[in-house]
């Protein structure tokens, strides 16, 4: 194993970043699957139907794809809300969401994968923008902008989420209905509207997580599945839904993956986030990092 | 075979920072007929999942019949003869009243051999007047039938100790009393009841022994027309 | 009807069919049989943890994909007839789903159906750097030109091979179904905790399910590279495997033995027809989107409609 400082260096910065990204593509399913208890499996396929929204606003209108995704956010919000809405009278309310509710949502993730392959095919697409390429440089360390810009994006939207959550009526009723939902009726707010706009959100977080996945990486239908082991070992390492945890989980999860890939190669990377999963439900399934 | 068929001892349960029970003790005679009241969100729930291993209790220990029953999982209590009914009643939705009845029959395996499972479930829901409903599934069922169901179901799997968990909830004049003479009946026939309920009358009725909970700890236990006069008693009741 | 009499039905059924395809004696009916007989036996063997037990397996592909390279294995390493191919793959995918179950199910449903899916990408990963199986470029597995023994096309051999590991996994599920096992399997779906209460072992009956469910799909998965000839991770581990197993007992009906058998003859065949006419991407969306409307529209599937 090399042990030069620059090789370490390099790792730990790289994990870190991509951990910032990580945890910006965990947001949206620590909303609705640590608060809202929905098993949304298909969070990735929304995440890649982003990057390719955002790749339709480069590569054909020249927009910045991050700056489109924010353009973006009412669209997918708005998906949300529809999706939640299905959701909600086929299972929620009919009380077997377990398997229905699985088997609707991996439709769902299928349905997405499949079509985008049938309207984009299984090329790798990317996008252009100027912090693709350049790096800053600290000493001996490369920042990659490519991967420093959204990390940097990832946080400023957790961030705002967070400021949401704990700052309006909307936002602390979403916490609430998550505890209690016969207490949310009593405080005069509709459960089921709390929970669709909270719905809403998470998938909305899809579309800048997607645009930002696209600048880091070239994206086809199908690397949603990578993503589904990263995203659900983030939310149950990270503690199901906390913002803070979840962010401190994805870093490490980052951290780890690159390292692996740096010593043992790439393609070891998805067993990764696996080998934590398992490692989190056999040891504190509350999570390492989360409120309790 | 000991003479106490439960000795709780110390028991305590948490939910993070909340104490649910603490410090439990509670000794129980074969045959004996127990009432155990307390306000609501007093912990006697949680004291019943902790004796029949729905939950973890945190500390304190529980012999039953001789068995230490730390580590063991709900099922294996189960079968050493500890049953419950649940508060919120639990049936099996898509099967059948009769089935229902049948999945402690196969599991709990106490039967008397030459027992004819068929005939047994039938018995069963005939002592608490649902046989007409054998064949209906629990969906059909109103909430006081789903009640009595429960009460069938606990008794199927044949115990030596049976907790009915607030069974009278909601049920008419009539209908409290028939409950009443069924658990007497059991009662006759050697069975150990815990009654945990709210129904002052049926509760006073059958208790030899009543046990109170406050805020999850033991304020009372002995004879109830004396526990019930207990200052502390009345107050946890009608507050202080 | 009776356990043995059941079987001498379906026996008599499967020797029907047999005979019916020996008869018309066309390659392509032999081949496109062995696809829809492959997905009963997956169905049926999903269907016993997910319909009978309630715990939803999305990991079909790495079950099915551990069959077919164990006996990648066999053929380089030490070539055994294959009916003991496909006992060693049901073995080995049996052993597999133990392990797992024993380090999730004694979680909640969701966590173990999510450590399905990410367990799919795993085995998907260890394969994909075995060298020695080929890794991501793949195996080519010879197909013998003659069936042993009774010699004749050897396409004719896996469809009886199948056939005939259709007819068990069909029977071992009514089996199950009118069983001790199947209430117990009943109860944990309907209500875990009321389970444990009335006695049933909760832990390991699903451990049993898991195992029998995995097993039978490396069974399936053991003839598919004589089949294909060529094995890569990429379509041994393929999607589709997965939703078409979810899809066909769902919309087939998942409270009975019969409800995996007409999804998965229902849905196999219509792919089999619209991949040759319109292409394979667009069945697969079909059967993505029959899946969701049936799972809103119709939860208790086919056998459901015909039950009132």
């Amino acid at each position: 194993m090399d042990l030069s400082f620059d090789l370490w260096g390099n790792a730990l910065v790289s994990g870190l970043l991509l951990g910032g990204f990580y945890a910006a593509v965990t947001i949206g399913v620590s909303i609705s699957f640590g608060m809202l208890d929905i098993v949304n499996i298909a969070h990735p396929a929304f995440i890649i139907l982003g990057s390719y929204t955002a790749y339709i606003a480069n590569s054909v209108f020249g927009f910045d794809p991050i700056l489109s995704s924010i353009v973006l956010l009412p669209a997918f919000y708005l998906l949300g809300m529809a999706i939640y809405h299905i959701y909600d009278i086929s299972f929620e309310r009919r009380g077997d969401a377990a398997i229905r509710g699985l088997a609707f949502f991996f439709g769902i993730l299928f349905i997405t994968e499949v079509t985008l392959s049938l309207v984009f095919g299984v090329d790798y697409r990317l996008v252009e923008a100027p912090y693709i390429g350049p790096s800053l440089h600290w000493g001996a360390l490369d920042l990659p902008l490519r991967l420093l810009v959204p990390c940097a994006v990832s946080l400023a939207l957790i961030g705002a989420l967070q400021l949401f959550m704990s700052h309006t009526f909307v936002g602390r009723a979403v916490q609430a209905v998550a505890q209690d939902p016969l207490a949310l009726r009593l405080m005069a707010a509709n459960p089921s509207r709390i929970k669709r706009i909270a719905f809403g959100l998470s998938i909305a977080s899809a579309s800048v997580a997607g645009a930002i996945l696209i600048i880091i990486q070239p994206v086809e239908p199908s690397i949603a599945r990578d993503y589904i082991g990263r995203i659900f070992a983030i939310c149950v390492m990270g503690g199901l839904g906390s913002f803070g945890g979840t962010v401190a989980a994805a870093m490490t999860l980052g951290i780890v993956e690159s390292f692996t890939a740096t010593f043992y190669g790439p393609s070891w990377s998805p067993a990764v986030a696996f080998g934590f999963l398992l490692l989190t439900l056999a040891v504190r399934p509350a999570g390492l990092f989360g409120r309790r | 075979m000991t003479d106490k068929i439960l000795k709780v001892s110390g028991l305590g349960k948490r939910f993070g920072g909340f104490v649910a029970l603490a410090d439990i003790d509670l000794e129980i005679a074969r045959g004996e007929r127990i009432g155990l009241i307390g306000p609501n969100g007093s912990g006697k729930s949680t004291l019943t999942n902790c004796l029949c291993g729905t939950l973890r209790n945190d500390s304190g220990q529980v012999l039953f019949d001789g068995h230490k029953l730390d580590g063991l999982q709900a099922h294996q209590r189960t079968r050493l003869g500890i049953a419950r009914s649940f508060q919120l009643p639990r049936p099996f939705g898509t099967l059948t009243l009769k089935e229902n009845v049948l999945v402690p029959i196969l599991y709990v395996g106490r039967q008397k051999t030459g027992t004819d499972p068929d005939r047994r479930c039938l018995e069963l829901l005939d002592l608490v007047g649902l046989a007409g409903k054998a064949h209906n599934k629990p969906g059909d069922l109103t909430q006081i039938e789903m009640r009595k169901l429960e009460l069938a179901r606990a008794m199927a799997a044949q115990p030596s100790l049976l907790i009915a968990d607030e069974a009278m909830a909601g049920l008419s004049h009539q209908e409290v009393d028939d409950i009443l003479a069924l658990l007497m009946r059991l009662n006759d026939q050697g069975i150990t009841i815990i009654m945990i309920e709210h129904i002052m009358r049926a509760v006073l009725a059958f208790s030899q022994r009543l046990v109170v909970l406050t805020a999850g700890r033991k304020i009372a236990d002995g004879d109830p027309r004396e526990v019930i006069r207990q200052p502390d008693v009345v107050a946890a009741y009608l507050g202080s | 009807m009776a356990n043995i009499r059941f079987i001498l039905v379906l026996a008599a059924v499967a020797a029907l069919v047999f005979a019916g395809a020996y008869a018309v004696d066309n390659a392509y009916l032999y081949f496109a049989g062995y696809v829809v007989l492959q997905y009963v036996v997956l169905a049926t063997a999903w269907n016993i943890l997910g319909g009978y037990t309630g715990y939803v397996n999305f990991g079909t592909a790495a079950f099915f994909a551990l069959g077919a390279y164990s006996t990648v294995v066999l053929h380089k390493a030490f070539p055994v007839p294959l009916p003991v191919m496909i006992a060693v793959g049901g073995i080995v995918s049996g052993v597999v789903g133990l392990a797992m179950g024993y380090l999730t199910l004694r979680l909640r449903g969701t966590f173990f159906s999510i450590a399905t899916l990410a367990m799919a990408v795993v085995v998907q990963t260890l394969i994909t750097n075995w060298n020695y199986v080929g890794g991501s470029r793949g195996a080519y597995i010879l197909r013998p030109a003659e069936a042993p023994i009774f010699g004749g096309d050897y396409i004719r051999y896996l469809f009886l091979l199948m056939l005939i590991l259709a007819v068990i996994a069909i029977a071992t599920a009514r089996a199950i179904q009118f069983s001790r096992l199947g209430f117990g399997f009943a109860a944990i779906r309907d209500d875990e905790a009321a389970a444990e209460a009335s006695g049933v072992p909760t832990l390991k009956l699903k451990l049993i399910a898991t195992m029998l469910s995995g097993g039978f799909m490396g069974m399936a998965g053991a003839p598919l590279p004589y089949y294909v000839t060529y094995l890569d991770p990429a379509s041994g581990f393929s999607l589709s495997y997965a939703v078409n197993t979810i899809a066909m007992p769902l919309i087939g009906g998942t409270s009975t033995w019969l409800g995996p058998v007409i999804g998965a003859v229902l849905l196999g065949t219509l792919q089999q027809v619209a991949t040759v006419t319109i292409s394979s991407s667009l069945s697969l969306l079909i059967v993505g989107l029959l899946l969701v409307g049936f799972v809103i529209a119709a939860p208790r599937g086919i056998v459901g409609w015909f039950k009132k």
